[in-house]
């Protein structure tokens, strides 16, 4: 291409991605699209993904950020190819993954005409996107895609849209790649103030029951944050305990590692929640499903809290003491000054020893007897079965999601892929084809639950066409597991609508779309399943069949304290009064 | 601690001047439940590039804290002020105030806007437009008092703000 030669809107799309080291896009065409669609074709760098229902296409970016901590890329149409994505750009606002989803849109000249497939594209995602953007001159795009790369990836990340109308793609401008990259007004903040990391440390020395609460800042921040917090941990041989989107940042089995917490996390971490005198929440943000009843939540504890989002700081929990930062450099710098301060672990001897009686409840234990496979055991063997090959883990949402987290173990970030702000029913599978896409020789399972893998069922497609082996383990018990749990603990056992009727035959489903299906009938059939399914180096989809009723247990009921825990089925069951029903 | 007592802080939000962007802090406050009272916006840079918008809100103090925060991490915003929190500070408003009547009403609708510094920017033989500005709550006593001299209509623009002294925020 000649210097200075003016490029189709098109073309500088595709340029500006190139620029960007973008390798991959995931999308779907449609009119508003041609352009830019004409003119992927006619490149060879950027790999497109051409998924089956626009969701999908933003989950699937998703799933390649998420495992790679790249910015994932969505290509998609106006009207309904935008509106359809909205619930993946939601998604990605509310878990902090770095997209740019562009956009088409009808010619500048019939915006606000209501014309065919015309929508308010950045009306819709202004507040469930990062930053939107309307590009209404060729000559501004350029800029802009670099301008949203930076904002989607710095500060706390998310998504970004560029709507760009289809005249916008045909007419022709200069594209030069920007020397530098940022936003005029837009500059997080990164470091953490040092004065207020000293009085940090401080504290943390002089703690008698700490406790570090990690979430997936720590994973946002990169690989070498876990390395970090892994390193503070066993400098001041503190417990650490997870969200569910920080699960990774510890080894599952590292002796100070406790386990998730929250709704439906571990006894021993709720309760070091509650009893701790010192809790550093490092890179999470005290959502409710990790608080419980806010007025009972950690009442005699001092609280530090180190994010990179000032808004995540007191909004629903008072600290004593904020640091606004990137969780990994703030890590780096409390290690520093732990060392240079020459501080060495306190005595937390009692501290630990409480953990071990509640540990000891073990609080995620199961008993698998006979023929009926209990959904925990299934997940269970399949972490066994499965860990020496470090596999990347997606799942739906429900119960089987909580039972994953629960039973299956990571080691590393960027290997667990799930819908936690936003609780996204059809987020795995698509999620599993990105990460698959980024990681081609890596083992990446959806797990998932009859009723959510219908939710974007259609991608069985996209993976078949990139010859993607994703594998599918669908815990099969007939219900909306989580729903039909509710209601038997808070409306009577009353099953409104969360019956899975009408179930598809998943193998046969699986084989019409050129996947292998196994089905696993009972307990007796697990691991011969599990095997099956190792053992196909293409996509495989397993139907497994599990205990119909099986509850997800602990639970922290909605608004009930760390210390009011169901560790049981049978512990509580019936009628809740009307203020519990409200809440979510 | 959303229980707390409410209170009313004026804020300054400096913000990028392109499409969309009142949108987005109009849009913030109704998503997340806060309270507007009062809104004005209008170009405040040489070259069109900057906007101010003054909000009035309510709110106990942690919820205050929060709209700033959220306020803040919006893209095209430059700069949250609390000029509430920052100290002393000038509010005015400005009204447009419509009174029709005539005989003893309209003689003292006239005698009760001169006490008011109000102007009459129209007239009729049946009516007055009054231009009034102050404080808020000088205002508010104004429209008051006209209503019980022959009030057809008010438009007011709400509050606009800045921190006194000789120092730019």
């Amino acid at each position: 291409m000649a210097a200075n030669a003016e490029l189709t809107g098109a073309e500088i799309v595709l340029q500006a991605l190139t620029d960007l080291g973008v390798e991959v896009v995931f999308g779907y065409p449609g009119g508003a699209v041609l352009p830019i669609y004409d003119a992927l074709h006619q490149q060879s760098r950027i790999r497109h993904i051409l998924v089956r229902h626009e969701q999908a296409a933003v989950h699937a970016a998703e799933g390649y950020a998420r495992s790679t901590g790249k910015v994932g890329v969505v290509l998609v149409t106006s009207g309904p190819g935008a509106t359809n994505a909205v619930t993946g750009i939601t998604d990605a606002m509310m878990d902090s993954v770095p997209l740019v989803v562009i956009t088409g849109q009808v010619p500048t000249h019939l915006i606000g005409t209501d014309a065919f497939q015309e929508c308010d594209t950045v009306g819709i995602t202004r507040h469930c996107s990062k930053h939107n953007y309307l590009v209404k001159e060729t000559a501004r795009l350029g800029d802009v895609l670099h301008e949203a790369f930076y904002i989607a990836r710095s500060g706390r990340p998310g998504p970004v849209v560029i709507d760009i109308p289809k005249d916008v793609q045909i007419l022709r401008a200069r594209y030069t790649r920007p020397v530098t990259t940022g936003h005029k007004t837009y500059k997080p903040q990164i470091k953490g103030d040092l004065a207020s990391i000293e009085a940090a440390i401080e504290m943390l020395a002089a703690a008698e029951r700490p406790i570090l609460y990690t979430g997936g800042g720590i994973i946002n921040s990169g690989p070498v944050a876990s390395q970090l917090l892994r390193d503070l941990a066993r400098l001041t041989g503190a417990p650490v305990t997870s969200t569910l989107m920080g699960l990774g940042t510890m080894p599952h089995d590292h002796p100070q590692f406790l386990g998730m917490l929250g709704m439906h996390g571990s006894y021993e971490a709720n309760m070091a929640m509650n009893r701790c005198d010192l809790m550093v929440c490092l890179g999470a943000r005290f959502d409710d499903r990790v608080t419980g009843r806010l007025d009972a939540f950690s009442p005699n504890s001092k609280k530090i809290h180190v994010d990179i989002d000032r808004s995540s700081v007191n909004k629903t929990v008072r600290v004593d003491l904020a640091i606004i930062g990137d969780v990994g450099g703030v890590l780096e710098d409390m290690i520093k000054l732990w060392r240079a301060r020459n501080h060495k672990p306190a005595d937390l001897e009692q501290w630990w020893s409480d953990i071990a009686g509640w540990r000891a409840r073990n609080s995620f234990g199961y008993e698998q007897q006979g023929k009926e496979l209990l959904p925990q055991h299934a997940i269970r063997r399949l972490f066994e079965m499965t860990r020496a090959k470090k596999p990347i883990i997606s799942t739906e949402v429900g119960q089987h999601q909580m039972w994953a987290a629960q039973q299956f173990g990571f080691d590393a970030p960027n290997k667990w892929l799930t819908s936690g702000g936003l609780g996204t029913m059809g987020y795995g599978l698509p999620a599993a084809i990105g990460a698959q896409v980024a990681n081609p020789g890596a083992l990446c399972i959806d797990i998932a639950g009859e009723a959510s893998i219908q939710m974007n069922i259609q991608e069985l497609g996209t993976a078949t066409q990139y010859r993607l082996p994703v594998k599918i383990f669908i815990i099969n018990n007939e219900y909306m597991g989580m729903v039909r749990q509710w209601q038997e603990l808070n409306h009577g056992s009353r099953y409104s609508e969360s019956y899975s009727d009408s179930l598809p035959d998943f193998v046969k489903l699986a084989e019409a779309y050129g996947w292998k299906g196994v089905l696993i009938e009972n307990a007796d059939g697990l691991d011969a399943g599990i095997e099956a399914m190792l053992a196909h180096d293409g996509p495989v989809m397993v139907d497994c069949r599990v205990a119909k009723l099986a509850n997800c247990f602990p639970m922290i009921m909605s608004g009930a304290a760390h210390t009011d825990m169901i560790l049981h089925e049978g512990d509580t069951q019936g009628e809740r009064d009307e203020d519990a029903k409200a809440l979510v | 601690m959303k229980h707390l007592p409410p209170e009313r802080h004026t804020l300054s939000i400096l913000v990028d001047n392109e499409a969309g962007v009142l949108a987005r802090i109009v849009g913030l406050f109704s998503a997340r439940g806060y309270n507007i009272d009062s809104l004005t916006v209008a170009d405040v840079s040489g070259d069109h590039a900057v906007s101010r918008i003054t909000v009035v809100t309510n709110g106990p103090p942690p919820v205050i804290e929060q709209i700033i925060a959220q306020l803040d991490r919006l893209v095209p915003v430059h700069r949250v002020l609390d000029l509430t929190a920052l100290g002393p500070h000038v509010e005015r408003e400005m009204a447009l105030v419509k009174v029709a009547g005539a005989g003893e009403k309209r003689v003292e609708a006239l005698r009760l806007a001169d006490i008011f510094r109000a102007r009459p920017v129209d007239t009729t033989t049946g009516s007055f437009v009054f231009e009034v500005s102050g404080s808020t709550e000088k205002v508010d006593q104004f429209i008051a008092l006209m209503r019980e001299v022959g009030l057809v209509e008010v438009a007011r623009t709400g509050v606009v703000a800045i921190a006194r002294g000789s120092e730019a925020v």
